[in-house]
């Protein structure tokens, strides 16, 4: 009843979000409401392996780098359609996610010896997409502007921005089906105890492949949808360290494992972000330190994130209804 | 292609390179081994000492190995208010939280920098940085050799602490069993902030060690930060002989692959063997416990 309640307001939100969008919202709005929904993406994508498998990885850009890569080299070398090439950025990111559970997870690693490989394995992304020749090297690539639905790319930016709400709408789709899957109850299972998990006959090795699998895939097209956007990737915004953070704290601080967090977590956080830079004065780094700020407040005081925060002091207020 | 002397040469260089690893990875593995927590903030930490190192010279005309004696009580004394009123009680024991936490706190000191002195890299300017210290037919960088016996005297220095005063006694009775040492009487959270703050105060002798031949930018603690890592994962992760060992070897690695591929190609080496050793054997070369 709650969670249904939960998934409509949330349709609710982008349904009002791209009325207004057609409606006619100033650009920098408009910008800022494509780049939320990019990340909310990256981080349902986290999400899945993140919030509802309990495994933090701290290289989540080695999905979406991958996925934006794919895209480029697959419109500019090869000529080849933005869908297509879209749909083989996903795919191979979701094989590199594959190998690296395979690799990982079959030397049993967990916690912060998950998050440190997850981490080393975009940095080598990083270093060689930065000097190979085939990936444009430091000089990074770009995409050539062709308009219109069949190239992804849009003159009128609020088109972009419907495609990605469809996308960040078929995310809280997936996860609410991921909620209700036998799928999911194993993955809940081997996040609270992963041993007890496999003594009940829950295959952990297979249910975690999938896992990241399906979660590499989902930050992918968030890679490739980035650069249909910006037009142009290079190694430090692929496979960067940045992309890793932004999907973690957009999926803790909204609220790790729930269907909403991603969501909650990059509108609150991106738009925190324009309004401390607005109030800083250009002095770079400031909305940075802030997202840090939150994120060791959101650990010490909401271990739920903002999503269950809201609902704890929801049903505390209900009980103390019914007390009475 | 290269001859005996460069190689050699090489070697030598990443020795002392790696000592200075090695003494960045001390800080991280004393922190794993008796707090078992993955200290994500070191890097940052060691990108302050770096910038104290800098100011004093820069403010007060310090020499950098001088600046070594100021700023190693400001770290401790950072470290130890770090890890007791921020990251011990927010993080509230949990593996996860402590991660988290001590990521958070790493952007946070990161953007801090980043806000105040903006992203310009900074160096000071000695008479002795490109000095040559002539051992046989080879040449070798006055800096680095400096370095490398420091990092050799505060090992021994550490051990010592560990092994011959009453705060090592309790930091090793909290590593080894955590209930009993706060049953007997040791205040666990000031032991806690106590090696935390002694792991951070190594970084400050890093960074008064790297100064003289090396920048300082918002982000350069970011890349020792993986070399670090690995260094501990190779050496095994708490195992303080491990991380001598493993940074003078990481060290030599570097200086050899980037002799062979390239600066930029050279880091490639280092994370290959982290991944490498975590894959194969997560225990390292010292570690008891995975």
């Amino acid at each position: 009843m709650k969670k249904n309640f939960e998934f409509i307001a949330a349709l609710a939100f982008l349904g009002v979000v791209g009325i207004a969008a057609i409606a006619g919202l100033p650009g920098n709005i408009l910008n800022l409401l494509i780049f939320m929904m990019i990340i909310a993406l990256t981080a349902q994508g986290w999400n899945v392996l993140g919030g509802y498998g309990g495994l933090s990885s701290f290289g989540h850009a080695a999905f979406f780098g991958t996925g934006a890569y794919t895209t480029t080299i697959l419109q500019t070398s090869f000529g080849i359609n933005a869908w297509v090439g879209l749909v083989c950025g996903v795919i191979l990111g979701a094989a590199v996610g594959a190998l690296i559970g395979f690799l990982s997870f079959r030397a049993g690693l967990k916690g912060s010896y998950f998050a440190l490989i997850t981490l080393a394995f975009a940095e080598v992304l990083r270093i060689l997409a930065n000097s190979w020749d085939f990936t444009g090297g430091a000089a990074g690539m770009m995409v050539s502007i062709n308009n219109g639905f069949a190239y992804l790319q849009f003159s009128d930016r609020r088109w972009f921005l419907l495609i990605l709400i469809g996308f960040v709408a078929g995310g809280l789709l997936l996860t609410r089906w991921l909620e209700r899957s036998a799928f999911g109850a194993y993955l809940i299972a081997l996040r609270e105890n992963d041993q007890a998990a496999q003594a009940l006959g829950v295959d952990i090795f297979k249910i975690k492949i999938q896992a990241i699998t399906l979660s590499a895939a989902i930050t992918a097209l968030a890679g490739c949808l980035y650069v249909q956007n910006f037009l142009f990737i290079d190694a430090n915004v692929a496979y960067g360290s940045w992309i890793s953070i932004e999907a973690l704290f957009a999926a803790i601080v909204g609220g790790a494992g729930t269907m909403l967090g991603p969501l909650i977590g990059s509108v609150l956080l991106l738009g925190l972000g324009e309004i401390t830079k607005s109030f800083s004065g250009g002095i770079a780094g400031v909305d940075l330190v802030v997202f840090g700020i939150i994120l060791i407040l959101c650990v010490a005081f909401a271990p739920n994130g903002i999503r269950g925060f809201v609902a704890d002091l929801w049903y505390r207020r209900k009980s103390r209804g019914k007390a009475m | 292609m290269y001859s005996p002397t460069i190689i050699f040469e090489a070697l030598m260089n990443g020795l002392m390179l790696g000592a200075v690893y090695a003494l960045i990875a001390l800080g991280l593995t004393l922190i794993y081994g008796v707090l078992h927590i993955v200290n994500f903030a070191h890097g940052a930490l060691l990108t302050v000492a770096m910038y104290l190192v800098w100011l004093a010279s820069d403010r007060f005309g310090l020499d950098p190995y001088v600046a070594i004696l100021v700023v190693t009580p400001m770290m401790f004394a950072i470290g130890y208010c770090l890890q007791r009123f921020i990251i011990g009680p927010a993080s509230r024991g949990s593996d996860n939280g402590i991660l988290l936490a001590t990521l958070g706190l790493s952007i946070v000191i990161q953007n801090l920098l980043l806000a105040g002195f903006n992203s310009d890299t900074r160096t000071i300017a000695t008479d002795y940085a490109f000095e040559i210290v002539p051992l046989g037919p080879l040449l070798l960088s006055l800096p680095r050799v400096i370095g490398l016996g420091v990092s050799v005297v505060t090992a021994v220095l550490l051990w010592a602490i560990l092994n011959r005063t009453d705060i090592g006694k309790a930091i090793r009775a909290v590593a080894k069993e955590k209930l009993g040492a706060s049953l007997v009487g040791i205040n666990v959270a000031h032991v806690y902030a106590m090696t935390f703050a002694i792991g951070t105060a190594c970084l400050a002798i890093a960074g008064g060690l790297l100064m003289p031949s090396f920048y300082v930018s918002p982000t350069t603690g970011a890349a020792f930060v993986l070399v670090a890592f690995t260094i501990v994962v190779l050496g095994g992760m708490g195992s303080i002989p491990g991380a001598l060992i493993g940074g003078l070897l990481i060290g030599v690695v570097e200086a050899i692959s980037s002799l062979f591929l390239g600066d930029s190609l050279g880091q490639i080496g280092i994370f290959l063997i982290f991944i490498l050793v975590l894959l194969v054997k997560p225990t390292g070369l010292f570690g008891a416990r995975a």
